[in-house]
C-alpha cells in the first residue's frame, strides 16, 4: 500500500473525512442510469450530502458481481445506448463540480478492449481518481500495474471473507488508495444486517497493512454505516442509493445520502 | 496463485509459445493457468479460495490410484465406455472418397460426451465435501448429464437455464426434474447461456462453502479448462488406439465442433503431438458468418475476457458480449476455452464456420447413409469432414487413402423436433410444429 497519501485522491478524500471525525461515506452509481447528465447530478448530490468517494460503475453486459437492483440499472444504461466513453465525460462532469475523490467501478473487459493504457490515460485527464476492479485480482494486474503507475492513479482490489493470508497481504500490497473489504459471500444488494464477517476480513486487512479500508455488500442504512465505523475507515452504499435513484430521483437521492451520513460521526 | 505484485504472473508470451511448438515440445497435458497468451484467471477475489481448493483437489485426485480406478469403473461399466469407433461407408462417398470413422460419444450414457466430465466433477466434489453441485446449461444436455450424476452420487442439483430456453426445452426441464435436480430460469441479462452462467457464478459466490459449480465446458477460470479436458482425454486416446487397430496408421485429419470446445479438445488431445494429423474445429456459422448471427468465436472474435478467462470473445468496440447464434443451442455460446485460442494461434489446430444450413444437410446425409441420427451440434462436425474430405482428396488417385476421424459428440435424439421443422416434416398445427421453430429442440 502506498503511503504517500497526497499521491492517492480516495485515500486524501477518506483522510479528510477521518481527521475532520468522520468514517468516510464511498457512494456507487451506475453511468449512464437513468442518462449521463442525471448521472453527473446524482453524483454531486451525494457529494454535496456527505459522500467523500464516488464510485462510478461501468455498465457491462455480464456483471456476475452484481444482484437484481444494479443489473436492471445496467441492463436499462445499456438499452439505452450508453457507451464506454461517456463515463470519462461524467468523472470530468463530476469532478469539475466538486472535490469528492471520483473512482470507476468497472469489470475488466471493457478496460482491456479499448487497452488498459488509453482507458487509465483518459481517465486520469478526466480527473479520475482510479479504478475498483471486481473481476480483476492482482496475480492477472500486470498491465494495470504499469499504467496505474503512469497516471497516478488508485488500484482497488477486493478482499472477501475467503481470501487466505497469503493472498491478503499479496492484494492489500497491491492495492493504493483504500482496499475494498466485501463484508459477506455474495453479491451485491441491500441487506438487513452487514455481515460479522466484515469485521474480521478489515481486521485480517489492517493486520496485511493496510491504512484504509472501506467495507462494500449489504450496505444500506446509517446504522450499518456506524457500526462499520468502528473497526473500517469507510463504508460503501451503492443498491440503496441505486434504488432510490431510480424510484425517486435526484433530490431524494441526494436526502438519502445525507441520512446515511448521520452514520458517520466516528465515537 | 500467490504472486507478488512486483512479480505478476506470467501471463503467457505468445511467442516463446509458438517458438516451444516449433521446437516440438509436447502439447499434451498443458496444466494451465495459461495456455499461451490465453487462460488465466479474471475472477472476483472471493472465488480464489475456492478454484484454489478445486486446483489443489484435482492435482491430488491425479496422482491417485483410487481415483483414477473410480473414474474408470464408471466410465466402463455406467457411461459404457470405451465408446466404438465405427467406419462410416455410405457417408465417406460424399467426402470425396475419403475414409471416414465416427467416434460414437453418442452411445454414451445420457447420449454425449458431456457424460465424461460430469462423472469426474461430481467426484472431486464429492472428495471436497461438497453436497450441493450447481451447473448451467443452454439447451439441457449438460444439465441433464450433471443432475445425473448428481443423483448416482447422491448431491443435490441445481441447473440454471436461460428463461427463453426452459420455455422451448420443457421436456429437458422435465428429465432434469426427474432425476431429481431443481431447474432455476434465469431472467437476466440476455436470458441465454452465458447468462446463466452469471447466475450459477452468483449463487457459488454465496454458496461455495457447501456448492461446486459443475461447469459444462473447458472454458472458464484456472483450473476449469485443464480439467475438464482431463476427463475427456478418454475420448481422444480411445480414438487413436482405435483407428490404428483398424487401419493400421494414424489419420489425417481429427474433426471436431465446438461450442466452449469440450469434445474438441478431449478427442484433439490424443493427436496433439502426432503432428502430421490435422485438426479441424469447426464453430457455429449461423445464419452465416457475414449475417453478424452465428458463434463464430476464433474465426471473427478478438481476445477478451468472459467468465474467468482470456481467450477469444464475441464482443463489441465496447467490450461488451455480443450474443451469439446458432440452430444448434450446445454451441450457441459467444466464448470458447482458451486452450482452443492457443492452438488456433500456435497454427496446431484450425477453425472454420459451418453454417446451419450446412451442419442440416450433413445431419440428414448421416440419418440417410447410416442409420444414425446425429446431434445438430455434431452435425457442424460432421459437414466440416465433408468438406475437408473433397479438400485432402482432391487430384488423389487413391481417395481412399485419405482417412478422417470424427468425433460424433452427441445423439440427435433430442434434435428431432428442430430437424423436422427445418425439412418440414411436421404436419401443420401439431403440437411439435410450435415447439420445434428456432433451434428448439425436444
Amino acid at each position: 500500500m502506498n503511503n504517500t497519501a497526497t499521491a492517492s485522491k480516495s485515500a486524501a478524500a477518506i483522510d479528510r473525512a477521518l481527521a475532520a471525525g468522520r468514517t468516510a461515506l464511498v457512494g456507487y452509481l451506475p453511468a449512464g442510469y437513468p442518462d449521463v447528465q442525471t448521472t453527473i447530478d446524482a453524483a454531486v448530490a451525494l457529494a454535496e450530502n456527505g459522500t467523500d468517494v464516488i464510485e462510478i460503475g461501468i455498465p457491462y453486459s455480464d456483471p456476475v458481481m452484481d444482484g437484481a437492483v444494479i443489473q436492471a440499472a445496467t441492463v436499462q444504461a445499456l438499452k439505452d445506448g450508453f457507451r464506454v466513453s461517456q463515463v470519462f465525460e461524467i468523472v470530468a462532469g463530476i469532478t469539475a463540480r466538486c472535490d469528492a475523490a471520483v473512482l470507476v467501478m468497472t469489470y475488466w473487459n471493457p478496460v482491456m478492449r479499448m487497452g488498459v493504457d488509453e482507458f487509465s490515460r483518459r481517465l486520469a485527464e478526466a480527473g479520475g481518481a482510479g479504478l475498483i476492479t471486481p473481476d480483476l485480482i492482482p496475480d492477472e494486474a500486470a498491465e494495470w500495474f504499469e499504467a496505474s503507475d503512469k497516471y497516478g492513479l488508485d488500484r482497488v482490489f477486493l478482499v472477501a471473507p475467503s481470501s487466505s493470508p497469503e493472498r491478503m497481504a499479496m492484494t492489500v500490497k497491491a492495492s493504493r488508495g483504500f482496499v475494498y473489504a466485501v463484508s459477506i459471500m455474495g453479491v451485491t444488494g441491500a441487506r438487513e444486517n452487514v455481515s460479522s464477517a466484515a469485521e474480521q476480513v478489515v481486521k485480517a486487512a489492517h493486520e496485511a497493512g493496510a491504512e484504509r479500508v472501506c467495507v462494500g455488500l449489504g450496505v444500506s442504512s446509517a446504522e450499518h454505516v456506524r457500526e462499520i465505523g468502528a473497526y473500517a475507515e469507510g463504508a460503501i452504499v451503492g443498491t440503496a442509493l441505486v434504488a432510490e435513484l431510480g424510484h425517486s430521483g435526484v433530490q431524494a437521492l441526494g436526502a438519502l445520502a445525507a441520512r446515511l451520513s448521520e452514520g458517520t460521526a466516528r465515537a | 496463485m500467490t504472486q507478488s505484485p512486483d512479480t505478476p504472473a506470467e501471463s503467457g508470451n505468445p511467442q516463446e509459445a509458438v517458438d516451444a511448438f516449433l521446437a516440438g515440445s509436447s502439447l499434451r497435458h498443458a496444466p494451465g493457468p495459461y495456455f499461451g497468451a490465453f487462460g488465466g484467471r479474471w475472477m472476483p477475489e472471493s472465488l480464489i479460495a475456492a478454484l484454489d481448493e478445486l486446483e489443489d483437489t484435482f492435482e491430488k485426485a491425479k496422482a491417485d490410484p483410487e481415483f483414477i480406478a473410480q473414474v474408470a469403473e464408471l466410465n466402463k461399466n455406467y457411461s459404457g465406455r470405451p465408446s466404438l469407433l465405427t467406419e462410416a461407408k455410405r457417408f465417406s462417398q460424399h467426402a470425396g472418397g475419403a475414409r471416414i470413422f465416427l467416434k460414437r460419444e453418442d452411445l454414451n450414457h445420457t447420449g454425449s460426451h458431456k457424460i465424461n466430465n460430469v462423472l469426474g466433477q461430481a467426484l472431486l466434489a464429492q472428495r471436497m465435501g461438497k453436497t450441493r453441485i450447481i451447473a448451467e446449461t443452454g439447451a439441457g444436455q449438460h444439465g441433464v448429464a450433471s443432475a445425473t450424476a448428481a443423483a448416482l452420487l447422491g448431491l443435490e442439483c441445481v441447473v440454471y437455464m436461460g428463461a427463453e430456453d426452459t420455455r422451448r426445452q420443457a421436456l429437458n426441464v422435465a428429465r432434469m426434474e426427474l432425476l431429481g435436480a431443481t431447474v432455476v430460469p434465469v431472467t437476466a441479462g440476455s436470458q441465454t447461456l452465458k447468462d446463466a452462467i452469471n447466475e450459477a457464478l452468483r449463487d457459488w459466490v454465496a454458496n461455495v462453502h457447501n456448492t461446486h459449480y459443475l461447469l459444462g465446458t473447458a472454458a472458464g477460470a484456472h483450473p476449469f479448462p485443464a480439467l475438464v479436458r482431463y476427463f475427456h482425454e478418454v475420448i481422444g486416446e480411445e480414438a487413436r488406439a482405435q483407428i490404428l487397430d483398424q487401419t493400421g496408421r494414424l489419420p489425417d485429419a481429427v474433426c471436431a465442433c465446438i461450442g466452449g470446445g469440450s469434445n474438441a479438445i478431449g478427442i484433439f488431445h490424443g493427436f496433439l503431438d502426432d503432428r502430421q494429423v490435422a485438426l479441424y474445429g469447426f464453430e457455429a456459422g449461423g445464419d452465416g458468418v457475414d449475417t453478424g448471427r452465428h458463434a463464430a468465436t476464433i474465426t471473427l472474435g478478438r481476445p477478451g475476457v468472459l467468465h474467468g478467462a482470456r481467450s477469444y470473445l464475441m464482443q463489441d468496440e465496447d467490450g461488451q458480449t455480443i450474443e451469439s447464434h446458432s440452430i444448434s443451442a450446445g454451441l450457441d455460446y459467444p466464448g470458447v476455452g482458451p486452450e482452443h485460442s492457443y492452438l488456433a494461434d500456435i497454427g496446431r489446430a484450425s477453425y472454420e464456420p459451418v453454417t446451419d444450413t450446412e451442419a442440416m444437410d450433413a445431419f440428414r446425409l448421416l440419418c440417410r447413409t447410416e442409420g444414425i441420427i446425429p446431434a445438430i451440434e455434431s452435425s457442424h462436425a460432421l459437414a466440416g469432414a465433408l468438406r475437408v474430405g473433397k479438400r485432402l482428396t482432391e487430384g488423389k488417385d487413391n481417395p481412399q487413402d485419405v482417412i478422417i476421424v470424427v468425433n460424433l459428440s452427441g445423439r440427435g435424439d433430442k434434435d428431432v423436433a428442430t430437424a423436422a421443422e427445418w425439412f418440414g416434416l411436421l404436419p401443420q398445427e401439431s403440437p411439435e410444429a410450435g415447439i420445434g421453430s428456432e433451434g428448439e429442440q425436444l
